[in-house]
């Protein structure tokens, strides 16, 4: 029997980054073909991912079993409407990172290493958001680990050392508690299989056990996905990254977390435990504020956007917290909407660093009189992200707010919409500060010209695009959004698409 | 055996949580080593030790005979020994590199990515610190 | 780089013999233990003796190609080792097809793949940390 069309589409998005890291790790020292391989593995993951969402959207939930093992048993790759936008979005920041690169002076210093390790990293993240069963999501999150290691001392400047150790030892620990809670969870239902799993947790005997191992999956995830007070490998270690790995990480690895997260709890511990809504509120509202208040206390714009990528997965787990199918459906629009405007904010103060000689903002200044486009291409990412209309962050925000307050979560909410004030503030900060202020003694004068500049800009261009598409087209994201919240709380077709018709 | 092993777990446990909170980088990978042969010997306890025959189906048999290991458990195993230890050899190059670049292994005085002075109030001191080399 | 004549007169012995081993153990792993991963280490450590007598750029030499890049090939082996099982369904075996009489399946290019990723990257890794390297 011939392979069909979801094995295909299900194998491609993992199948053509993995090509990509091995063919440019096969051609290093030949830095155009390693930028030909690595242009056109993005365009394919692009398409194929495309493909792999209108399938989804037209058949339900996929799977196909990878050697033909059959599940629980085997390894099982599974796509429904979340994580198929996930690996859309994936190849998207895979995309414009790729192309943002060529004019990063960091990056060509060490193209023979990027290239590979930027494939291995979109190969682990893929996997992730595809994996079937629990030990594979640790395998792939191992893979987008020692990818990102590479990636972050990709230059090797002493800063980056220094941030390499904290990020790396608490990523490692976090884990390896993500190891131990496999093993426990392996033992007490006797399957790996997500969706048997989700079928076999409820009959544990020993609820505490389950709890436990709630616990450490969530502590795992949380740790990964940067939550209050989890989250201090973050702002320790983005800021230190050439610009275009700092995009891909902050546009990315976080969201895996959030990712693992919500696939966790609204598959395997649907009901919950009754420690679990509290719990998730505390951590939501923690990471909401602290995350905008350590923005507020910054001047380098890459530390306020790192505080801000905190401050951000606090409203996804908002929606976690809440838990309704119209919650869940805010926070994967807020997911979707998040990695776009992150990855393009790290863009875009890459090029600010390119314009205004700096990322402190009390070095620069005037950049609006010099370049207005990117002042444009800054304001629409950020205003985005702060929430305001018609941009898609007010979309994320409204529907995650909407079913705060539907489900009587009145102070969650509240915090929800003051953090959106406090994020405002830092965006502004930052607009007055590097594009209205005048330039301070001294500071360097470079102007973006040329194919550089198209570079640069491109890229950051074609992320608001999507942004404001999102806004202003909101009805089929939102509609979009809908229904995978639904299919996330309904979870039987998830169970039946990998497990076959079995009762 | 099972209970052996997870006292067993405790303990390593224990120590590499006390290995972690050392100030000193060759330390805190000591402890992350015994973390993941910790988070190793839970995963083998969770599978049950039932026996330690090679788990090879008999031909004509549909299930594995009694007495025989559970593969599984060990096959996880000995992927996340490849994997802890990869990483382990990055961690300890990578505390090999931050020595030779700043001559300490203290993580309080590893304040590179983050100057002390810092988050300020005051825009200029934030700046000088970011600033420093 | 470690200067002692012993050392410099045996790294070309201890070189071979290491990868002769390392071939040996990368065989055997098809029906016993042994296998591409163990076998990728030994051959390594092989390659980083000869390094510590001679010098990386000797080593590199010896590699010929860049050890990344050996790495890119052994994993390009590997995966292609699974594209069988994908395009074509057949029996839920890993090795995918065996040969009648001869247990030749995907499990050897798959093995070989491993080593050459082990031995590679490991090299790619261990490599630059050894003395002063141009490369």
């Amino acid at each position: 029997m011939i392979a069909s069309r979801a094995d295909w589409l299900l194998a491609l998005p993992v199948l053509v980054p993995l090509i990509a890291c091995a063919l440019s790790a096969a051609l290093r020292g030949r830095a155009r073909a390693q930028r030909l391989v690595t242009g056109s593995a993005a365009a394919v993951m692009l398409l194929a991912a495309g493909a792999l969402v209108a399938e989804v959207v037209r058949r339900g939930v996929i799977a196909t079993q990878m050697g033909d093992w059959a599940a629980p048993f085997g390894i099982t790759l599974v796509a429904d409407l979340f994580s198929s936008a996930m690996v859309a979005i994936t190849a998207l920041i895979y995309a414009v990172t790729a192309v943002q690169a060529h004019a990063d002076p960091g990056v060509r210093a060490e193209e023979g290493l990027w290239h590979p390790l930027l494939a291995a990293l979109v190969l682990g993240v893929a996997g992730a958001f595809l994996a079937g069963d629990l030990f594979n999501l640790y395998v792939w999150f191992e893979v987008m680990l020692i990818a990102s290691f590479g990636l972050l001392v990709l230059g090797g400047g002493r800063a980056q050392l220094d941030a390499a150790v904290k990020y790396a030892v608490l990523n490692l620990v976090a884990t390896t508690v993500f190891l131990i809670a496999v093993g426990l969870a392996y033992g007490l239902t006797g399957t790996l299989n997500l969706a048997d799993m989700a079928r076999r947790m409820p009959e544990v005997p020993n609820q505490g056990a389950a709890a436990a191992v709630a616990f450490l999956l969530l502590a795992a995830f949380g740790a990964k996905a940067a939550v209050f007070p989890l989250f201090f490998w973050l702002p320790a270690s983005y800021h230190t990254a050439a610009a275009p790995v700092a995009a891909i990480f902050a546009g990315l690895l976080t969201k895996v977390g959030v990712y693992a997260m919500i696939r966790a709890v609204t598959l395997v511990f649907p009901a919950g435990q009754d420690w679990m809504a509290p719990l998730l509120w505390a951590v939501a509202a923690g990471t909401m504020v602290v995350g905008a208040l350590g923005a507020a206390a910054h001047w380098d714009i890459r530390r306020i956007l790192s505080f801000l990528i905190i401050s951000q997965i606090g409203y996804m787990i908002v929606g976690l917290a809440i838990a309704t199918p119209l919650a869940i459906a805010g926070a994967v629009l807020s997911i979707v909407h998040h990695i776009i405007v992150k990855a393009n904010l790290f863009l875009v103060a890459g090029a600010i660093r390119r314009a205004g000689g700096s990322f402190s903002l009390a070095q620069m200044g005037g950049l609006w009189r010099r370049d207005p486009w990117l002042g444009i291409l800054f304001a629409v990412p950020a205003l985005s992200h702060a929430g305001l209309p018609p941009l898609s962050g007010f979309w994320a925000k409204f529907l995650v707010v909407k079913a705060g307050f539907e489900a009587g979560w009145y102070v969650l909410a509240g915090v929800a919409l003051a953090t959106g004030i406090l994020t405002l503030y830092s965006m502004l900060r930052i607009w007055i500060e590097a594009f209205w202020k005048e330039p301070p003694e001294g500071a360097a004068i470079v102007a973006l010209a040329g194919r550089e500049r198209w570079l640069v800009l491109g890229p950051v261009a074609a992320l608001a695009l999507v942004t404001l598409g999102i806004g202003l087209w909101a009805e089929p994201f939102a509609a979009f959004a809908l229904a995978a919240g639904e299919q996330l709380a309904g979870r039987d077709a998830y169970i039946a698409a990998v497990l076959g018709a079995r009762p | 055996m099972e209970t052996l092993l997870a006292l067993l777990f405790g303990l390593l446990l224990a120590a590499a949580c006390y290995m972690l909170l050392a100030r000193s980088l060759p330390r805190v990978i000591l402890g992350l080593m015994l973390l993941g042969n910790a988070a190793n010997l839970s995963i083998i306890a969770a599978g049950r030790v039932a026996g330690t025959a090679p788990p090879l189906v008999e031909r004509g048999a549909q299930a594995l005979a009694a007495g025989g290991s559970n593969p599984l458990p060990q096959a996880l195993v000995l992927t996340a020994i490849v994997i802890s230890f990869a990483l382990t050899a990055f961690v300890m190059v990578l505390a090999w590199a931050t020595w030779r670049a700043e001559g300490t292994l203290d993580p309080e005085t590893l304040r590179r990515a983050e100057p002390p002075a810092l988050p300020s109030t005051d825009k200029e001191a934030a700046a000088e610190a970011e600033a420093r080399p | 780089m470690l200067d002692s004549l012993i050392l410099r007169a045996s790294a070309r012995y201890v070189l071979w013999a290491c990868v002769a081993l390392s071939v040996f153990v990368l065989l055997r792993g098809h029906n016993e233990p042994g296998g591409g991963f163990i076998g990728g280490l030994i051959g390594a450590l092989g390659f980083v003796f000869h390094a510590l007598a001679r010098g990386p750029p000797a080593t590199r030499r010896v590699l010929r190609l860049d050890p990344l890049a050996w790495g890119g090939i052994g994993l390009l082996l590997a995966a292609g080792s699974g594209l069988p099982a994908l395009l074509l369904h057949a029996e839920p075996l890993l090795t995918h097809q065996w040969m009648e009489g001869l247990p030749i399946g995907t499990a050897i290019p798959f093995d070989i793949g491993v080593y050459l990723v082990v031995l590679g990257f490991a090299l790619a890794f261990v490599l630059p940390f050894l003395g002063e390297d141009a490369a």
